[in-house]
């Protein structure tokens, strides 16, 4: 992991470079400058970004010297309680717009929310995808141990409008509170099959296997964020902000299996 | 013979190496002091712990015999056992404690406790049948745990120290109701205690256990008339010396002559009560007191009308003075006072 | 005589520090009750879903206190009693349980129970039996978090208990098992019960571990605390009626177990 990460960061440093060296961006000496003010900010970000977020940060502070980025990672719908209960964030970046929404009509965004990625979904199945699955079609099979989020959890809700939308009917084993557990289920062969996010798969490594939704069936999960009323450091969250959408964030977003926003 | 019992066991410290037989309808009181080994002796013969080397039978039967590899555990062994705390089962009612050793060996509910009514009347308890342990007096919890334990028709009876926890009036009532009770039992008893008034009033016999042996067996009466230990010497209130015999001289083991009246000759014993020992300010001259020692008070202790003066010398004594004598004396420790015995006084016997 | 009263009544810091926890206690629980929607609570708890999970959790944490009791007796009996070889270290592995985080306790469930785990993945190849996704499950996980209580409380009961009663008994002819039953388990009656009673508290509120292990699936694993937890993403009001519903549950088995669970201890005589 460690190591990954430190890969990931070295990578992200030299596009970093490469991008202000080829862009029309500003030159490095007012870049710079304008890092100065960035300070400490504090981050929520749904459970799904972990891996990347937490690389994304790690280069964030090593391209602003002196500034400090602290992650709190968790469900968005537990995320947006907390900052409506008054939480200290600086950033919010939800897994769905749903959430989101929630913090806009409390009144506790400070601006209109950007999209900075998006999300699909896939079947998780065992390393090697021992059962063959194809597709949606292969769930409703009699023997087959599936296991889905919950349905107040996005990656429930997206599961469920799936497989309406294919027709396909699946009675699910267990309705797991998140996308992590789904994960579990599968990886350690209690479950043969779930659907959780292409992201999920992805951190999932060897020891599962993903297969893919056609596009036609699928939904798109918009991932959007955005700057907290009550931020006490606007500039610094800002120029977090900025990042995550920069081609150096980006990429590290496209690692982790994200897709790049609409529009 | 009912309980021969040849016992060697290593506990600790403690090495018990003990012989011991006990007649039917016969109850041996074992005296000894604290650490002697007299609890782990009564659990030994109970079956709660083996012999390491030995035999024990009960009524000619082997119940523990390492060499024959036999051992019968406590619950298969017929022996009763008094504790000095009672050990009652405090969740129980009292006839259901003296039921619980009828009804674990397979009788019914009804039976055991008809069985343990009967056994409540012996004893005097019948109208205390519903009551809980806690509630009783120490007398009468024992008085139940007496009948706890005969109501299992035991061959053996084992009572560890069952008055010792009684204050004095209770302590009497149930010495009585011990003599009563044992007296009727067919079976052997050993009584373990550390007061010869125990032993003097239940007991058939008596051995001194100390330091895991047996160091004197007989009648009290023997035991007292002839003490062979500072323990017992103690017990009995009596003063004892060990020295050779010659000449109708004792020489003690500190060197100083005490002279008897008829010392065989050899290892012997010699025991001074302490109401033969006078205590006298200046030195007595031209009595017939052919032994007296300077010594110096070391305590006065007052009972009634008597007191127990220790004096400490050539020869370590207690005297028995009355308390008219002591107030003319007008001892104080550290006093310089002579410590007079006539040779009749003294009472020599063989080693 | 007012001297006496003095010495009796405790210091002020004592008390001033009790107040402070029963506050702490009474102060979520005065939240919860704050924030109840009481002109639809009927509504939620009379939904099937609501009624379906308090019964799971009544039925498995009863059995989890079941299991707890068989097993975890002897096992407290012998780390009581029997002086056996390595057995602060058998006694650290039985209570690990407490410390380990409920959710990791449901993953090395799975690795030891599910269909792949070490144990397992024979229950399925030869019997056919599949803990996780079944209520089976639930109870396996309940008693694994639960356990460790009833094993501390009845140790430590007989600990205390002085083992010559048991000698009484066996030299009065009762076998070691009709003593186990007749004099010991009776001695230790009011802290088996408590200890069962903690045991089930616990039960009744296992969460982490419950839904790791058995999964969550409405009428099947879904207990009280798994449907509070998930009501409380969709429907926040519904989960804090569960949740008081639970605490009702709990605090009515509570209270009404205290007379019988002191009454055993007020001895006539002692108590004044």
């Amino acid at each position: 992991m460690g190591l990954r990460r430190a890969a990931v960061i070295s990578v992200a440093a030299v596009a970093m470079l490469a991008g202000g060296c080829a862009g029309a961006a500003r030159p490095r000496t007012s870049a710079t400058a304008a890092r100065g003010s960035v300070g400490s900010i504090t981050v929520f970000a749904a459970a799904s970004l972990t891996g990347a977020f937490t690389d994304i940060g790690a280069a964030f502070e090593a391209a602003h010297p002196g500034a400090s980025v602290t992650f709190d990672f968790a469900g968005s719908s537990d995320l947006v309680a907390q900052i409506n209960q008054g939480a200290p964030a600086d950033v919010f970046a939800s897994a769905d717009a749903a959430n989101m929404a929630t913090l806009a009509t409390a009144g506790n965004a400070a601006a209109a929310p950007v999209e900075f990625a998006t999300n699909r979904m896939e079947i998780i199945t065992a390393a090697g995808n021992p059962r063959h699955l194809t597709g949606l079609g292969d769930l409703a099979a009699h023997d087959l141990i599936v296991v889905l989020c919950a349905a107040p959890v996005p990656c429930g809700s997206y599961a469920e409008r799936i497989l309406a939308a294919a027709s396909v009917a699946v009675t699910p084993k267990s309705r797991e509170a998140n996308a992590k557990a789904v994960v579990t289920k599968v990886s350690s062969g209690e479950a043969d099959a779930g659907i959780v996010f292409a992201t999920d798969v992805r951190a999932a490594g060897a020891a599962a296997s993903g297969v893919e939704i056609p596009q036609a069936q699928n939904v798109v999960a918009a991932y959007p964020m955005a700057i907290t009323k009550q931020s006490a450091n606007p500039t610094g969250a800002q120029a977090f902000v900025d990042f995550v959408r920069s081609p150096a964030g980006r990429r590290i977003l496209t690692d982790a299996g994200f897709g790049p926003p609409r529009s | 013979m009912s309980l021969e019992a040849r016992v060697a066991r290593t506990m600790g410290s403690l090495q018990l190496d003990v012989d011991l037989c006990v007649g039917d309808g016969e109850v041996l009181a074992l005296l000894g002091p604290n650490g002697a080994g007299k609890t782990t002796l009564l659990r030994v013969l109970a079956g709660l712990a083996g012999v390491d080397v030995g035999r024990i039978a009960i009524d000619g039967t082997v119940v523990d015999d390492p060499l024959a590899g036999r051992f019968v555990p406590a619950e298969h062994r017929s022996v009763g056992m008094v504790f000095q705390d009672y050990l009652l089962f405090d969740h129980l009612r009292v006839i259901d404690n003296v039921a619980f050793g009828i009804c674990a060996r397979g009788a019914s509910r009804a039976g055991g406790r008809a069985e343990a009514r009967r056994w409540l009347e012996r004893v005097g308890l019948a109208e205390r049948a519903d009551a809980r342990p806690p509630q009783l007096s120490g007398g009468q919890a024992q008085r139940v745990a007496l009948a706890r334990a005969l109501a299992t028709s035991p061959r053996l009876m084992l009572l560890d120290e069952p008055l010792a926890a009684l204050d004095a009036a209770g302590r009497a009532e149930l010495r009585h109701d011990l003599r009563t009770h044992l007296g009727e039992f067919g079976g052997s008893t050993v009584l373990v205690t550390h007061d010869p008034v125990d032993a003097f009033a239940i007991a058939d016999r008596v051995a001194v256990l100390e330091g895991g042996r047996v160091t004197q067996t007989g009648s009290l009466d023997a035991v007292a008339a002839q003490p062979r230990s500072r323990y017992v010497a103690e017990l009995v209130g009596v003063n004892l010396l060990r020295g050779e015999g010659r000449g109708g001289v004792v020489r003690t083991t500190a060197d100083v002559a005490v002279v008897a009246a008829d010392a065989p000759d050899g290892a012997v014993y010699a025991v001074i009560h302490p109401h033969a020992v006078s205590l006298t300010r200046s030195a007595p001259s031209g009595s017939s007191v052919r032994n007296v020692w300077p010594v110096t008070v070391a305590e006065v202790g007052r009972l009634g009308g008597r007191a127990r003066v220790r004096v400490a010398g050539p020869v370590p004594l207690v005297a028995e003075v009355t308390a008219a004598a002591l107030a003319e004396l007008d001892l104080r420790p550290g006093d310089e006072v002579f410590a007079g015995v006539k040779a009749t006084e003294v009472q020599v016997y063989p080693a | 005589m007012s001297a006496r009263r003095t010495r009796v009544r405790p210091p002020a810091v004592v008390v001033g520090l009790a107040a402070v926890a029963v506050a702490f206690f009474a102060l979520p629980l005065a939240g919860l009750l704050w924030r109840a929607p009481w002109s639809s609570a009927w509504h939620h708890l009379s939904r099937p879903g609501a009624r379906q999970a308090l019964r799971l959790s009544v039925i498995c944490s009863l059995w989890a206190t079941a299991l707890s009791i068989v097993f975890g007796v002897p096992l407290a009996w012998m780390l009581a009693r029997r002086a056996m070889p390595g057995r602060r270290a058998i006694r650290a592995l039985c209570l690990l349980s407490m410390v380990l985080p409920p959710v990791v306790g449901g993953v090395a469930l799975l690795f030891a129970f599910g269909r792949r785990g070490l144990a397992g993945q024979f229950l399925d190849r030869w019997f056919g039996v599949r803990l996780p996704f079944s209520t089976a499950g639930v109870v396996v996980a309940e008693t694994f978090v639960a356990m460790p209580f009833l094993v501390i409380t009845v140790e430590a009961a007989l600990r205390n208990l002085d083992p010559r009663h048991e000698d009484a008994a066996r030299t009065l002819g009762a076998s070691p098992w009709y003593t186990l039953r007749r004099v010991t388990l009776p001695a230790i009656r009011p802290a088996l019960l408590a200890g069962a009673v903690l045991t089930w508290a616990r039960a009744l509120g296992e969460f982490g571990a419950t839904i790791t292990f058995a999964g969550n699936f409405p009428g099947t694993t879904q207990t009280m605390p798994l449907a509070v937890y998930l009501g409380l993403e969709s429907d926040p009001e519904s989960a804090v009626v569960l949740a008081l519903a639970m605490v009702a549950v709990c605090f009515a088995v509570l209270v009404a177990l205290r007379d019988h669970w002191y009454g055993n201890l007020r001895q006539p005589g002692i108590d004044g």
